[in-house]
């Protein structure tokens, strides 16, 4: 048989090009922030992975997970519903680095998330069943409950009050709690944290590419900066 | 059909720094060497650039940069009699892929173990009696003194070009170091990074109580620094994106910075990546490995390359798998305590308190993986364990890695998880908290080991590796120990509001991250029946065959392992390119 070299045998020249050791290269802040475009209804978004019934149902919960007040806008006047349908409809959301091989067990909840399930049909099995049975605790569609209503729904998923056949009640919840928070926190890339107002609730100044000289100048000082975006970069 | 390759004279599994550093060595001293990862190449040039590289959802949330759970991951369960499921996503820990390893993305903690933690079992017999240590407590020992190994930890701190301050050079104690370090042979590359607001708080507050703060060893490089290999690190911007990231102005020393470059001008050696090794080959009648057997993850193709010389560099995981899959050395069996591939798995407990402060402007963005600040007059056995009910201990400090929003926003105890309240408190207190937190030691039981999981597979069709692991008696005593000292250094802190202690240690949970130092599996020792390598990281069953990586801790300490594992892959590397090459033969 004749040696034969693999396909995966890479170049030499390509990677000594490629891995050429460049100094510190210092990215000037820019000088002022892009405008930031209003918050769109919801009525108004195409979705990708969602349908207008689920879109509702979300705006209405993550609304009061993080709700408008003086301190800013809303979960979804912050585009957290964008950032989670853009997220089902990707590649995490068709369970991309998920181990999916069965056989499928109900284990401890400390061996972590155990279903067939990709995240996309997760959210769509949780929020299916939470409608009939948010109809027959409250009389109405949650998405037409009052606010106290609403939360009474999410604190009942919290601490696992609640019928959704196959879907741990408090599972759902946790997962609709952290895709909220990504959403409202990630860059604004993601569709999420419009006006970057996750950040500035923080008073988070986003990327600066170097704190070199705060790290002295600004001890025991606020940063206050305006925050800036990956876009903000480009 | 499998393609057989022409012969080399050594072949490494992983790329990571282990695998980098052997590498180097071996074709320093004339071999050809092929090195075969897994995962693709990362070129930080290319990779790991601005602005992208600040993305906090694609890396930290997303994991990026980790090994793909969907090709390969483990199950997990707390005991035996138990079915093991798997970890079907990655949470407590985060195992890295690709050139570089974990090394590409780790933060960068770049400590040196204690002298004590070399041989803990004799020196726990030697100071507290022969019984000291219960039955089920596996732990062993290194084998190799502190005056042995200290040469190669100052070697790849030159490597890495890492920021610290000495506290104990030649056996003269400085101030401003730690005071209970081993004897170094000189200062560090580097001066201490710019300690953050955070940091001095904890300095103020240690001081007050008598203690000893220092400078977390970081390889973040302080300042521009060429090493040895002609590699350049810029200065660190602490811009708070190191764990989980690449580092775009090459401050955070990794492989990919500090040795692939040397590595890949330099002839005898290729690289392949995307190569996924199954097994390595071994003549089990002339006790010799005989090369290794891969996949190509592009192609699906499978390869035999044939290699005098077979260095094992994978993670812990990967490491103790090979073996396991390839019938190298004998499983162990918890039942009879015979047997050592899969034994002394061990993890890393800890625990710590969230300091919540009336007035402070703290700017937790700013950052960076390893500047921190510490004490260790709690770590080892740096203080006396009689009447305690548990032996190691904890490194306590305050580290200033980036606060990230998605994963930092802390709120005081009592305040709502969601909701107006939790919204107002996370905009209160953002920039006035900070975290002292606890590292501490895992030491090995005879209930925590891997082996091959019955049921599951991987992409390849081979057995997923089974972890059969929970945190003990001495864990869980351990971390309430080192949550009590920071709650003391906490309420000594100006204008504390809220303290927040750490939950005491309950059953280990696969799903909130903690640490990414998983030891064990192919340990290193004195006794080929209770081990699985010498103290050359050689094999017992192949004198031809080396395991490298923290896969050879015979139990885990309170520190990072990532300087311990370089370490240990320069004095292996040494012992062949000295005495093996010459002589290939049992080296212990």
């Amino acid at each position: 048989m004749p040696h034969e070299e693999p396909s995966g045998g890479i170049d030499r020249r390509d990677l000594l090009a490629g891995a050429g050791l460049l100094a510190a290269i210092s990215l000037a802040p820019p000088v002022q922030a892009q405008p930031v475009a209003p918050a769109a209804p919801l009525r108004d978004e195409a979705w990708l992975a969602l349908n207008p019934g689920e879109a509702a149902l979300l705006g209405a919960l993550v609304d009061r997970l993080i709700p408008a007040d003086a301190l800013g806008p809303s979960a979804s006047e912050a585009g957290v519903v964008v950032f989670i349908d853009r997220q089902l409809a990707g590649a995490w959301g068709a369970g991309a680095r998920l181990y999916r091989s069965g056989p499928f067990r109900r284990g401890k909840a400390e061996q972590g998330y155990q279903l067939p399930l990709t995240p996309r049909e997760y959210f769509s099995a949780g929020l299916a069943a939470l409608d009939p049975w948010a109809r027959g605790r409250f009389g109405a569609p949650l998405e037409r409950l009052s606010g106290e209503q609403c939360d009474a729904a999410l604190h009942a998923l919290e601490k696992g009050e609640a019928d959704l056949g196959g879907i741990d009640p408090r599972g759902f919840f946790e997962a609709l709690l952290a895709i909220t928070v990504e959403g409202f926190f990630a860059d604004p890339l993601y569709g999420g944290n419009r006006g970057k107002a996750g950040w500035k609730l923080l008073g988070y100044p986003g990327l600066p590419a170097t704190y070199a000289q705060a790290v002295k100048t600004r001890k025991g000082r606020p940063y206050a900066q305006a925050p800036h975006s990956i876009e903000d970069f480009l | 059909m499998t393609v057989k390759l022409k012969p080399v004279d050594a072949v490494i599994v992983g790329m990571g720094w282990a695998g980098s550093i052997m590498a180097r060595e071996l074709t320093r001293a004339g071999l050809h060497v092929v090195g075969l990862e897994r995962g693709p190449l990362r070129r930080p040039s290319e990779d790991f650039t601005l602005p992208g590289i600040r993305d906090e959802l694609r890396y930290a949330v997303r994991q990026e940069l980790f090994a793909d759970t969907s090709t390969e991951t483990l199950t997990f369960r707390h005991a035996r009699g138990e079915e093991a499921l798997p970890i079907r996503r990655w949470g407590a820990f985060t195992p890295g892929t690709g050139l570089g390893g974990a090394g590409s993305h780790w933060n960068g903690m770049h400590w040196r173990y204690l002298p004590y933690d070399l041989n803990p079992r004799r020196h726990i017999q030697e100071r507290y009696g022969r019984g000291a240590i219960a039955p089920e407590m596996t732990i062993g020992d290194f084998g190799i003194e502190w005056s042995e190994i200290e040469p190669y930890y100052g070697r790849f701190e030159k490597l890495c070009g890492v920021s610290g301050k000495a506290g104990n050079i030649g056996g003269r104690i400085i101030a401003g170091g730690n005071p209970f370090e081993g004897a170094r042979g000189g200062e560090f590359p580097n001066a201490p990074l710019e300690r953050t607001s955070a940091g001095e708080l904890f300095v103020d507050a240690a001081q007050t109580l008598g203690f000893r703060p220092f400078p977390l060893p970081a390889s973040n490089a302080s300042s521009a620094y060429t090493n040895p290999e002609g590699a350049r690190l810029g200065a660190c911007t602490y811009c708070g994106h190191c764990e989980r990231f690449g580092c775009e102005t090459n401050a955070k020393a990794s492989p990919n910075t500090t040795l692939v470059p040397a590595l890949l001008a330099e002839q005898r050696f290729t690289l392949r990546s995307g190569a996924w090794v199954s097994q390595i080959l071994y003549d089990r009648h002339a006790r010799k490995a005989r090369g290794v057997a891969y996949t190509d993850t592009a192609s699906g193709e499978t390869y035999e390359q044939p290699a005098d010389l077979v260095i094992v560099a994978g993670y812990v995981f990967t490491n103790t798998k090979l073996l396991l899959t390839s019938g190298i050395g004998r499983p162990y069996d918890p039942a009879s305590g015979k047997g050592a591939v899969g034994r002394n798995y061990a993890y890393q407990t800890g625990g710590g308190v969230q300091v919540f402060l009336k007035d402070a402007a703290l700017n937790p963005f700013i950052g960076a993986g390893a500047l921190g600040t510490n004490i260790d007059e709690f770590n080892g056995d740096n203080f006396d364990h009689g009447g305690l009910g548990f032996f190691g201990g904890a490194t306590i400090g305050v580290t200033s890695g980036g606060g990230r929003p998605i994963g930092y926003h802390p709120v005081p105890p009592g305040t709502p998880r969601w909701g107006g309240a939790w919204k107002q408190a996370a905009h209160d207190w953002y920039g006035r908290t900070l975290s002292i937190g606890a590292s501490g030691a895992s030491y090995a039981h005879r209930d925590n080991y891997l082996d091959l999981d019955p049921t599951y597979r991987d992409a390849l069709g081979q057995p997923l590796l089974r972890m059969t692991f929970n945190f003990r008696e001495n864990d869980r005593k351990l971390a309430a120990y080192a949550t009590e000292v920071t709650k003391k250094i906490a309420a000594a802190m100006p204008g504390v509001a809220a303290i927040a202690p750490a939950n005491p240690r309950g059953d280990f949970h696969v799903v909130p991250y903690q640490s990414t130092h998983n030891t064990g599996g192919t340990i290193m020792g004195a006794d080929p029946h209770s081990s699985v390598v010498n103290r050359y990281s050689q094999s017992w069953d192949a004198d031809n065959l080396f395991v490298l990586g923290a896969s050879v801790f015979p139990q885990n300490t309170s520190y990072n392992p990532t300087g311990t594992v370089g370490a240990l892959a320069y004095w292996a590397a040494d012992a062949i390119t000295r005495r093996w090459l010459k002589s290939p033969v049992a080296l212990a």
